[in-house]
């Protein structure tokens, strides 16, 4: 028992190795696939906010009936550019025109989730703040010199990253020191902190969704599949048994 | 005679049916003492029938154009019915075919397969190998993610490295002067239709050469040695069919199960199935901070930087890293030793093989990672990460070289007259 403990706890940590190399400390999305209101408000705060700059190219429409919509709740709340419910999220935007105003063009999100992932998404959102060196006047911790300005700042507010103050005993053991920075609220947006944080959760979960649609789907089959051959196996094994008698 | 009896014996007029299935099957005697390490053939077999078929339905929706590939997997995943399931089991089957191929090839280090008079089985293997390994290659440039571009180019740029000829040949094979739409079209032939007629071929021989001499077992004994004075019929063989059909059947079983759990449950395997960054589609002009292939090369990856830049010139750690392969070939011939199993070895024979399984791991473990993740050693600039990766690569060839000289003299154990256990 205690090597099936330790094998588990190994594999549990496979994936943090694969992200040992991001820098920023990411906060983990508290998302949930099966939950279908929170999926509903990531496709909403989607649409509103980020489906003006970026795509979702691979991602139609008709496909958001996963989330317990109907094509007409579709129509009518959540397409701006297009009446055919079958159609690809696209955007207006000339790819060279973004990349004039941004420096590069805001990248296609149909599956941002699958390579950034969920933390680095939720992390990303949350740490926009206001850097006068900047052409936009933004900033991010997660994603430094990001082209992106925060659009969600209306939102959120406008955080400022506070001058980091390093102690004495820090300074002189160390020399620098590798405390996360830390940002403050300067102006209060129409959300608070709070119920920002859960809105994000909501848009993550989303991009998460779209990232692979097919997920919750998957999950369901694999159990039905492991249970099929748990069952084929336990016959397998008895065949087996029986074959074997006058071998042993 | 009834009906179906009589249709057999119209066929066996006209084709040797039930004398091969005589021969390969129900009159194939095997050794009764096969172990664990006895299913990974049946198992590779396995997937690679999972894999061609898996392969021709992708190949019915997939567009091998570096402007719609990206695309075209990803209305794989969403729109073509069941697609996404039939992309998570190619993608997994790839990496399944190799851990199922790399544990088949230890057995053959554990009992000794590859030793007389089964040489040119264990050359028809590595052939295979190779052939899986360009198959692996080839096929993991289809998605046309940034791996999938930057991998390719890393790779074909080690052509590059060959003295003289070596501009003229990296263009010959990418058709283009960076991977492009020319290379995407070509290593799309080579996936679905060069490599696997080769590789089906010479697995067909594989099995043809196995079934001439008959099968090794955990002892290493020849079990036609002992054979019924009445029948012919080696004591300590039984007909692969029905004995090992069945037990292979819950092998198999055991094995879609890991499959499932992979498939259905985590199928890009924490990136080492699926890379992340192989979501972000292909851009020549971005090359990604940290290029590192697919798990299954990341040994010979490691080898490849372990060694240091000659005369300005890369070619020598592509002949490390090439070498790494092909001197698998000649362990027939480099294994002097008299007993063919682990079991009756001696000390030498058993203390290199362990000491080469652990090199190639973290081999494989170094090749993973960048290489200055371990910091540098001391204030000198060599990296932690290429010291370990240079002392594991002479491990893992000394482990060859020496073994004529070693197995020579190593304290063996008689072996028993007949199988055990």
């Amino acid at each position: 028992m205690k090597l099936l403990e330790r094998l588990i706890a190994i594999a549990a940590l496979v994936p943090t190795l694969a992200f040992a190399n991001v820098e920023v400390p990411l906060d983990t999305a508290p998302i949930d696939s099966g939950d279908m209101a929170s999926l509903q408000n990531g496709a909403k705060l989607f649409v509103n906010h980020c489906l003006n700059c970026h795509a979702a190219t691979h991602m139609r429409y008709n496909r958001l009936t996963d989330l317990g919509l109907t094509e007409q709740q579709i129509k009518d709340n959540l397409m701006f550019t297009t009446e055919k419910i079958g159609d690809h999220m696209k955007v207006a935007m000339d790819a060279k025109d973004a990349a004039k105003w941004f420096g590069a063009q805001p990248p296609d999100l149909s599956v941002i989730a699958r390579s950034r992932g969920a933390d680095w998404l939720y992390t990303y959102l949350r740490t926009f703040y206001r850097d006068d060196t900047r052409a936009t006047g933004w900033n991010n911790v997660a994603f430094p010199n990001v082209g992106m300005p925060h659009v969600l700042a209306e939102l959120q507010g406008e955080l400022v990253m506070e001058e980091h103050k390093a102690t004495e005993g820090e300074a002189g053991a160390h020399g620098a020191t590798h405390e996360p920075p830390k940002l403050v609220l300067a102006q209060a947006g129409s959300m608070t902190l709070k119920q920002y944080d859960a809105a994000i959760a909501d848009l993550v979960n989303y991009l998460v969704y779209m990232g692979e649609p097919a997920r919750n789907n998957r999950v369901q089959i694999g159990m039905m599949t492991l249970l099929f051959l748990g069952v084929l196996l336990v016959f397998a094994y008895v065949l087996k048994k029986e074959y074997w008698k006058d071998v042993h | 005679m009834s009906k179906p009896a009589a249709l057999i014996q119209w066929i066996d007029e006209r084709f040797p049916l039930t004398a091969n299935w005589k021969a390969h099957l129900s009159e194939y005697y095997a050794p009764k003492n096969f172990n664990f390490w006895y299913y990974f053939g049946s198992l590779a077999l396995l997937v690679l029938v999972i894999q061609v078929l898996s392969g021709i339905f992708l190949t019915m929706h997939y567009k091998p154009d570096a402007a719609l590939a990206f695309g075209s997997v990803e209305y794989i995943m969403r729109d073509v019915p069941w697609g996404w399931l039939v992309r998570y089991i190619h993608s997994t089957g790839a990496s399944m075919f190799f851990i199922v191929v790399y544990l088949h090839m230890l057995r053959g280090l554990l009992y000794g397969s590859y030793r007389k008079p089964r040489e040119l089985i264990w050359i028809f293997g590595m052939l295979i190998y190779l052939c899986l390994m360009a198959e692996a290659f080839f096929g993991y440039l289809l998605p046309w993610g940034q791996m999938s571009y930057w991998g390719a180019q890393v790779i074909v740029n080690l052509f590059a490295a060959v003295p003289f000829i070596g501009e003229d040949l990296s263009v010959w094979i990418r058709g283009d002067y960076v991977v492009g739409d020319a290379t995407l079209n070509r290593f799309f032939a080579f996936h679905v239709i060069a490599i696997p007629l080769v590789l089906i071929g010479l697995v067909a021989a594989h099995i043809i050469a196995l079934h001439e001499v008959g099968s090794n077992n955990p002892d290493g004994i020849d079990i036609k040695k002992k054979k019924d004075p009445k029948t012919g019929i080696p004591l300590d063989g039984i007909p692969f069919h029905p004995y090992y059909t069945v037990k292979d059947i819950v092998g198999v079983v055991v094995f879609l199960m890991v499959f499932t759990i992979v498939v259905f449950f985590m199928p890009e395997v924490g990136g080492y199935f699926l890379e992340y960054n192989n979501f972000i589609p292909a851009d020549p002009m971005k090359t990604p901070p940290h290029i590192a292939p697919v798990w299954y090369f990341t040994p010979y990856y490691a080898m490849l930087r372990a060694v240091p830049a000659m005369f300005g010139s890369q070619f020598p750690g592509v002949i490390v890293m090439g070498a790494g392969v092909v001197i698998f070939f000649l362990l027939p011939w480099l294994d002097r030793g008299k007993v063919k199993s682990i079991r009756y070895r001696g000390p030498l024979f058993r203390g290199w093989l362990y000491v080469f399984i652990v090199s190639f791991v973290i081999l494989g473990w170094l090749g993973v990672k960048p290489t200055d993740f371990l910091g540098k050693v001391g204030s000198t600039d060599l990296e932690w990460a290429t010291l370990l990766a240079r002392i594991f690569t002479i491990v893992y060839f000394l482990f060859f070289l020496l073994m004529p000289f070693y197995t020579a003299i190593d304290r063996e154990q008689p072996e028993p007259d007949r199988v055990t256990g």
